[in-house]
């Protein structure tokens, strides 16, 4: 992301409706899902829809509600990192918790 | 360093690099301004991550708690409002591309039911909490306190998680109550919508948190 | 740097500095600035009066341990007193530190910017310091009066003590916004406004410094605002995420609380070490020694240091198993910041040394610096730190890196950058005399408590046993002495600002981009912005003579 380039168009991508709406019927049928596991199956399947589902639908909104898929590289990866960041904050925080 | 100087005042705008003034009808930055908004999403992140992480060691100190004082909750209003925001969501981003493709008053009336939606989300918010109140669950109750430690400690997460999600939906209510001011004045418009799409940005992490809180209360039962 | 640029950058007469250059006047000029280099002379000043109150602060801990017993007054005083001093030094000075000020002024023109990408944030991030200051300070005349847990507000103290906590973590909270929105500002404004040619490894060392840090303020500082609200939501709603009593963890508290306090030494020291990579080069005369090296140290530290909080809890409590991870990880985290003593004394070699004030105190922060890094190792292995955690020992040893470290750096800066924010010059000679004093006294204060710590005095203990009698005594009087060298170094910059001397825009030789406009630069810094052609730090040996 340098600044010493031309000035362009203000994001010439615009996606359409279509996109959006197919995303939504994802993210509805993610929760419909999520939420049988968990009321029908046993607790690890329960986990599965922690550990899978929920981090599916966040990248559903992340990449396509919040535009990341668009978006440069350098962004995508601060994404990443601020992601990591909590991640790390958590396993390092448990290295204590779960040997105590 | 040695700098070989230019003259950059004299060229046309598109030469120019991008200035950090917002005049109007003066050199704008679309994607320093979305740059910033996202730095602001990571402090958001974090600001949640930090009782995500509270949650996580109570789960591990007390999983059977948990998943006792859990079964308290509303799964179908939790669900409910699981759709309401997911759709608020849609709505949100329907929105900006209404405007985009220069469909002022489609724009309005998506932004418009996205604040509906959200109103829809506080007002359940606000029963399912009177109903826990009224049935003695809130932080300090006698009743409260005389569940085992574990529940009272995932009802006090319960509180400050929703409630801090909660207090963001309202800023975000007003966030977007300011954004339909200023598209009716057409201070966004198809070439200049930066400033709705950081509102989007924001109200889609609202809707982020939510698809987290979801299942570690609603559905940890 | 070429005699060419330098005659080319020269102001014309028809440019105002920017202290002439405002469309208001009087106060409103500065109260409504949008002007970076405004606002960061509204956190100088502010900074240095709440730098002042806490050194005062500092004055009277000391009195007290002039004598066993009570001096001049109750423990319970002194408690309060530890409080304000730490959170006052910590929240209203050393944190917002460098970035406020050197940052603030310096960033946009170092990149051949004409101001940072968000102004108005800018000022808002000022109203805020401004505001959460003023209601920390409001914690002093209300409710339980001043608050009396120590600046770290564990639980569950902090949630049962009857004083005013809740007004001083609030305001804590607001002065944490404060940061974060000038960590967003900055890594817009380097990632976007960076002047034509300046590729990423044309940047020099202050601002790379600068952005490394902002991901520290952006990434960190909202865990202590999560946690400070819990604290508050505790207080007042007795939410009870931290109370054992209904199975909540003290340690968790710990935990939050230092996942931010302990990446936030590094926003503290990051950006000192990058005032440093400027100062050192330009009174060596010689380009900085591994450019790419300090460039990643810089961001590993950055990185690194947001994995070893738990070095603070080594006693707490926790698991065994993860300590000996946290040790671990704050061994690692010590190699970027050697290698940039290394990068720094190796700069030193062959060059051409003027030992001016900036300098002077450059190569104080080196010292001292190094004393507190490596005293800092020591805290890191287990063992000692079981016999050394509490102790003076800690209190010397982050005294030695915020102090004379950041602290240093801080005045540092304050010298080398005076001419070109005030287009005034101090007298030198005062300066160095400050310096000495302020070097002796520091040390005197400071080396001393560790001793006092290995010995077994314990911290925040308003009472000593006869046998620390004779190291407090010695430490108070190394305080006075300190004390004596930094109101005479503040009075050396202020009356500076007074006296009738003309600045040239480059008095030292510098060859970043700052030295290249008007000392004080007008208000767009710019009058062409300019393009980049070489790398940072290139010393024409033909030129040492410093543009006059």
């Amino acid at each position: 992301m340098n600044s010493s380039m031309e000035h362009e168009a203000d994001d010439p991508h615009i996606v359409g409706y279509g996109t959006f709406i197919k995303v939504w019927l994802a993210l509805v049928g993610l929760t419909a899902l999520l939420v049988g596991l968990s009321v029908a199956g046993s607790p690890n399947l329960a986990l599965v829809g922690l550990l899978v589902i929920t981090p599916t639908k966040a990248s559903l909104v992340f990449f396509y509600f919040m535009h990341l898929k668009y978006e440069s590289a350098a962004l995508k990866y601060m994404v990443a990192i601020a992601i990591a960041v909590l991640v790390i904050f958590v396993g390092l925080t448990f290295t204590d918790y779960l040997f105590r | 360093m040695s700098a070989s100087v230019e003259n950059h005042d004299a060229g046309p705008p598109a030469a120019e690099q991008p200035a950090g003034q917002h005049s109007a009808g003066e050199h704008r930055d679309y994607i320093g301004a979305k740059l910033g908004m996202w730095i602001f999403i990571f402090t958001e992140l974090i600001l949640f991550g930090g009782l995500f992480v509270a949650y996580g060691m109570y789960r591990s100190m007390h999983p059977h708690e948990f998943h006792h004082a859990a079964g308290e909750l509303n799964v179908v209003l939790g669900v409910i409002n699981t759709l309401v925001l997911l759709t608020s969501s849609l709505t949100m981003v329907l929105s900006i591309v209404a405007i985009r493709l220069k469909r002022k008053t489609q724009s309005m009336i998506f932004l418009a039911s996205t604040m509906v939606l959200g109103c829809v989300f506080l007002v359940n918010k606000f029963f399912e909490w009177k109903a826990k109140i009224h049935h003695g669950l809130y932080p300090g109750s006698e009743h409260l306190m005389a569940r085992p430690p574990g529940e009272r400690l995932f009802f006090g997460l319960y509180y400050g998680m929703t409630g801090l999600h909660g207090l963001h939906v309202t800023v975000g209510l007003v966030v977007m109550a300011i954004m339909l001011v200023l598209l009716r004045r057409d201070k966004i418009r198809h070439d200049d919508f930066i400033k709705l799409e950081n509102a989007g940005l924001y109200w889609h992490l609202v809707d982020v948190i939510w698809i987290f809180l979801l299942p570690l209360f609603y559905l940890a039962a | 740097m070429s005699t060419a640029v330098a005659s080319t950058a020269a102001p014309t007469a028809s440019e105002p500095s920017f202290y002439a250059g405002s469309s208001r006047q009087g106060v409103l000029s500065w109260l409504l600035t949008t002007d970076h280099k405004r606002i960061a002379l509204l956190y100088l000043g502010s900074m240095l009066t709440f730098f002042l109150v806490g050194m005062t602060i500092g004055v009277f801990m000391r009195l007290e341990h002039l004598t066993m017993g009570p001096t001049i007054m109750k423990p319970t005083t002194y408690n309060a007193l530890f409080t304000l001093h730490g959170v006052i030094m910590i929240f209203l000075f050393v944190i917002p530190g460098l970035p406020a000020v050197f940052g603030n002024f310096l960033l946009p023109i170092m990149i051949g910017a004409k101001d940072v990408a968000f102004p108005r944030l800018n000022l808002l991030s000022w109203y805020l310091f401004m505001a959460g200051a003023t209601i920390a300070i409001t914690s002093l005349f209300t409710g339980g009066g001043p608050p009396d847990t120590g600046w770290s507000f564990y639980v569950p103290y902090s949630v049962t003590t009857g004083t005013n906590v809740t007004m001083a973590v609030l305001g804590a909270f607001v002065i944490g916004f404060s940061s974060i929105l000038t960590g967003i500002n900055f890594i817009t404004t380097i990632h976007r406004l960076r002047a034509k040619g300046m590729n990423w490894m044309r940047m020099p060392l202050f601002p790379w410094a600068l952005y490394a840090t902002a991901w520290v303020q952006v990434l960190a500082t909202p865990i202590l605002g999560i946690t400070l609200l819990l604290v508050v939501l505790e207080r007042v709603f007795g939410l009870g995420i931290f109370n054992p009593a209904i199975g909540g963890d003290p340690i968790l508290y710990q935990h939050l609380f230092w996942t931010y306090s302990h990446p936030a030494v590094y926003i503290m020291i990051i950006p000192a070490m990058g005032a440093i990579s400027e100062i050192i080069p330009t009174f060596a005369h010689r380009t900085i020694f591994g450019y790419k090296a300090i460039v990643l140290s810089s961001m590993g530290i950055a990185g690194l240091g947001s994995l070893v909080w738990a070095h603070h809890m080594f006693t707490s409590g926790m698991s065994e198993t993860s300590i000996i991870i946290f040790s671990l990880l704050t061994f690692l985290v010590a190699i970027p910041s050697a290698i940039k003593i290394f990068n720094w004394v190796a700069t030193l070699y062959k060059g051409s040394i003027e030992l001016k004030a900036p300098m002077l105190f450059a190569l104080g922060f080196i010292f001292l610096f190094s004393i507190g890094g490596l005293t800092g190792l020591f805290q890191g292995a287990l063992a000692v730190n079981m016999h050394i955690h509490d102790t003076y020992f800690i209190v010397g040893h982050f005294h030695y890196v915020m102090f004379g470290g950041t602290g240093m750096a801080f005045f540092a800066a304050l010298h080398y950058w005076y001419p070109k924010m005030f287009g005034r010059m101090y007298k030198e000679r005062t300066a160095v005399v400050a310096w000495v004093h302020i070097f002796v006294g520091f040390n005197m204060l400071y080396f001393t408590m560790l001793v006092l710590g290995m010995q077994g005095m314990p911290r925040r203990y308003y009472d000593h046993l006869p046998g620390f009698h004779l190291g407090h005594l010695v430490a108070t009087v190394g305080s006075w002495i300190l004390v004596a060298g930094l109101l005479l170094m503040i009075m050396n910059l202020v009356r500076g600002l007074f006296r009738k001397v003309e600045v040239p825009a480059n008095p030292w030789g510098g060859v970043t981009l700052e030295w290249m406009v008007a000392s004080p630069p007008p208000v767009e810094n710019f009058d062409v912005l300019p393009v980049i052609t070489e790398a940072p730090y290139t010393f024409n040996p033909v030129s040492e003579e410093k543009a006059k």
